[in-house]
């Protein structure tokens, strides 16, 4: 039986095409999800990402706590900063990417992906034990919506008492919108300016109407999940399932600068990571871009010359290069030899190695 | 609910077939239905040419969208007449006009053509599955 967030009577309203994701029913689409990326890129897109986790830890040693059972700093984490960073296991392999936000001294929330944050929560309680700090998942309790874009400050800020100049990326605030209790972040996962609204799920629904009526003017428009995919896509971040899995280091996966082995302390996975440091990785996540139409997808082999030299972890048509891209562990004698192609269905079609991200907003 | 015209023929992976009434050539294209489950395409593509023999049930190509693709099967057995040049330059046709401008090619159908459903057996078809 798949879960259902606050909203969803007013996705059904709006007619979105409903997927299930993570054992969640989610919108996959309102209409065009190609409008609906172009509207994120070049105005705004409101979301439904209450299928995400929040989980709390609270307490005098609430920083150290995570300092151990993160592979990040979070103890010298300003209060009212945020942080992109990973739960891994005793040998280095991502249980989790999390973004973690330090709501003041001695209170933080961790959060996860749908599929994972039920795992993140009892980790969390299990390597927190013998610290002042306490975790509570409160996933069930929190709804999320987010507003995505280039205009999303403007239409944000006729909503809210919060100053919204004052906040930076990658910071959050508590503060009320439209009449809903909220944690305002500045954090996305679409490569644009935007917000992420933490609020109580009896909020959801109320704050939903109101941003989308404040920002029917500026051209916001619902988005689904397959925007929401292509949008990352093109921003270089990566999606646990896809490019990030437990049999995925940091390193692997090109992000290894979270992995903070000048921390005090010992952390979980610290000397299998310090290990795949020291030793480096053999393959590397790159960006292809395909010469052809067809779309290299996830799972497809890369090869060069017949032989396969990697895989595929997510791919999609490009709005914002007019291209198919994808994302790929490659093994490194192969980047250097160059000549790559994706076996698309059977057929070698030529691909180029670009640098991630596809696509930088303009400041 | 998708629309389903009343005078097409249709099969069960989603493609329909006009003009089996009138004589020996038909038309083909993927249904509403089927367009609405995919999203907006950006990608088809008729493998055989103009001129090829196509065997009813053979996946003569196939139709990208942003999330998926999916294999394109022959409805009908016969010699391929015309493909639309139309809809692999604006792949959106289907999307926009799959009954209309987005139709995939023509077939010059020989023999019996196989077993097709009626717009009221494929309506029960799509009924299910949504």
């Amino acid at each position: 039986m798949s879960r259902s967030t606050p909203l969803r009577g007013v996705h059904e309203r709006l007619g979105a095409t409903l997927t299930d994701f993570a054992g969640w029913q989610m919108p996959l689409r309102y209409g065009s999800e190609s409008a609906e990326h172009n509207a994120v890129r070049t105005a705004a897109g409101l979301f439904d990402l209450s299928h995400m986790g929040e989980i709390f830890v609270v307490g005098a040693q609430a920083g150290e706590a995570l300092d151990h059972a993160l592979v990040g700093h979070l103890s010298v984490l300003a209060p009212g900063r945020a942080r992109y960073t990973m739960i891994v296991n005793e040998t280095g392999g991502i249980l989790d990417d999390l973004i973690v936000y330090r709501l003041d001294e001695d209170r933080y929330m961790v959060v996860a992906n749908a599929s994972n944050y039920e795992l993140v929560a009892r980790e969390l309680a299990d390597r927190a034990r013998g610290y002042d700090a306490r975790v509570t998942d409160r996933s069930d309790e929190y709804a999320l919506v987010a507003v995505q874009g280039p205009r999303s400050a403007e239409i944000l800020r006729g909503l809210t008492d919060a100053d919204l100049d004052e906040l930076k990326y990658y910071a959050i605030v508590p503060g009320v919108v439209a009449g809903a209790p909220a944690l305002i972040a500045r954090t996305g996962y679409t490569g644009e300016d935007g917000f992420e609204l933490f609020v109580p799920n009896e909020h959801a629904v109320p704050l939903w109407e109101a941003l989308a009526v404040a920002g029917k003017d500026a051209g916001l428009v619902p988005a689904g999940l397959s925007a929401r995919d292509t949008l990352r896509l093109e921003a270089g971040m990566p999606l646990y399932g896809n490019e990030l899995s437990a049999a995925i280091t940091p390193f692997d996966a090109g992000l290894g600068r979270v992995v903070r082995f000048d921390k005090p302390g010992d952390f979980v996975g610290r000397a299998a990571l310090e290990r795949v440091a020291a030793n480096g990785t053999t393959r590397r996540l790159v960006g292809l871009v395909a010469r052809g139409r067809r779309v290299p997808r996830h799972g497809y082999a890369v090869t060069r010359e017949g032989a396969v030299v990697g895989e595929v972890t997510s791919g999609a048509p490009s709005q914002s290069l007019g291209r198919p891209i994808a994302m790929a562990y490659v093994d490194e004698d192969a980047l250097d030899k160059g000549g790559l192609t994706v076996d698309i269905r059977g057929s070698q079609e030529p691909v180029d190695v670009v640098d991630l991200p596809f696509y930088r907003r303009s400041k | 609910m998708s629309t389903i015209p009343e005078d097409l023929s249709y099969t069960k992976e989603h493609e329909w077939v006009a003009g089996l009434d009138d004589g020996l050539t038909v038309t083909v294209g993927i249904t509403a239905y089927a367009a609405e489950q995919l999203g907006d395409v950006v990608y088809v593509e008729v493998h055989p040419e103009v001129g090829s023999t196509i065997t009813a049930g053979d996946a003569v190509g196939e139709v990208e969208s942003t999330k998926s693709v999916s294999d394109i099967f022959a409805p009908v057995s016969g010699e391929i007449v015309e493909i639309n040049q139309a809809v692999a330059d604006e792949p959106s046709l289907i999307n926009s006009d799959p009954y209309g401008e987005g139709w995939l090619f023509r077939v010059r159908v020989e023999g019996e053509p196989e077993d097709l459903l009626s717009a009221a057996e494929y309506a029960a078809l799509t009924s299910g599955e949504s």
